[in-house]
């Protein structure tokens, strides 16, 4: 197991209820861990519409997971 | 930092004071404001909400790729949080340059990719009460590497 925090912005925050949490999980990567979060919170955008933010910058939906990672899931963006 | 945030009104008048250079022959400035309709629906306001420390990382790459490709002597870009009126100013994009081509090209170039990549989203509220996140900008294509 490993400690990751995860930060939600926007209607994921609002569907999580909170703006970030420290999660305990197995999850190997960062997809593993968004389809757990998904389920278990009823996060309703799919990965495959989102980027993943790892320790404040892009990285990859495949990258494995550290201990003590922050991990931020972007829908889509709407700045302007 | 040439890319921020403001949690406050947007002075324009004050940021083009910053793009001063008796080298500009140009300055284009660009304000997006809240509209008063979005797809048909009344709007009475908006809120943004950013992911501050990635999106000034993501804004200074923008600001650094129209100095690289366009001859542009300044270019800055301030964007709000939080609750906007209709009629505020929501971004604010400012570009010199020796001549006026490279100043609308580089200053076009930054709103357009600031609207398509910089992690910033926008909840519409409406005349009727209800409220959305604005569906925006699809991810592009899966990031580099961590």
């Amino acid at each position: 197991m490993k400690t990751v925090l995860v930060r939600y912005f926007a209607v994921l925050r609002e569907q999580r209820g909170l703006g970030e949490e420290r999660v305990e999980t197995a999850a190997a990567t960062a997809a593993d861990l968004y389809a757990q979060l998904a389920r278990a919170h009823r996060l309703t955008v799919p990965a495959a519409r989102m980027r993943v933010a790892i320790n404040d910058e892009f990285g990859v939906w495949s990258a494995e997971l550290r201990d003590g990672d922050q991990l931020a899931f972007i829908p889509p963006v709407a700045g302007g | 930092m040439d890319f921020r945030f403001s949690t406050d009104v947007i002075d324009p008048a004050a940021l083009v004071l910053g793009l001063g250079d008796t080298r500009a022959g140009a300055c284009v400035t660009f304000e997006g404001r809240v509209r008063a309709t979005n797809e048909g629906r009344e709007v009475q306001a908006l809120e943004y909400e950013a992911f501050v420390a990635l999106a000034e990382k993501e804004g200074e790459r923008i600001l650094g790729e129209a100095r690289e490709k366009f001859r542009v002597l300044e270019a800055l870009c301030i964007h709000r949080t939080g609750r906007l009126a209709l009629g505020d100013l929501a971004v604010w994009v400012g570009v010199t340059a020796a001549h006026r081509g490279a100043a609308f090209e580089a200053c076009r170039y930054v709103i357009d990719q600031v609207k398509e990549r910089v992690p910033i989203w926008k909840k519409e509220h409406y005349a009727d009460g209800a409220t959305e996140w604005i569906n925006g900008a699809a991810p592009p294509p899966a990031g580099g590497p961590r």
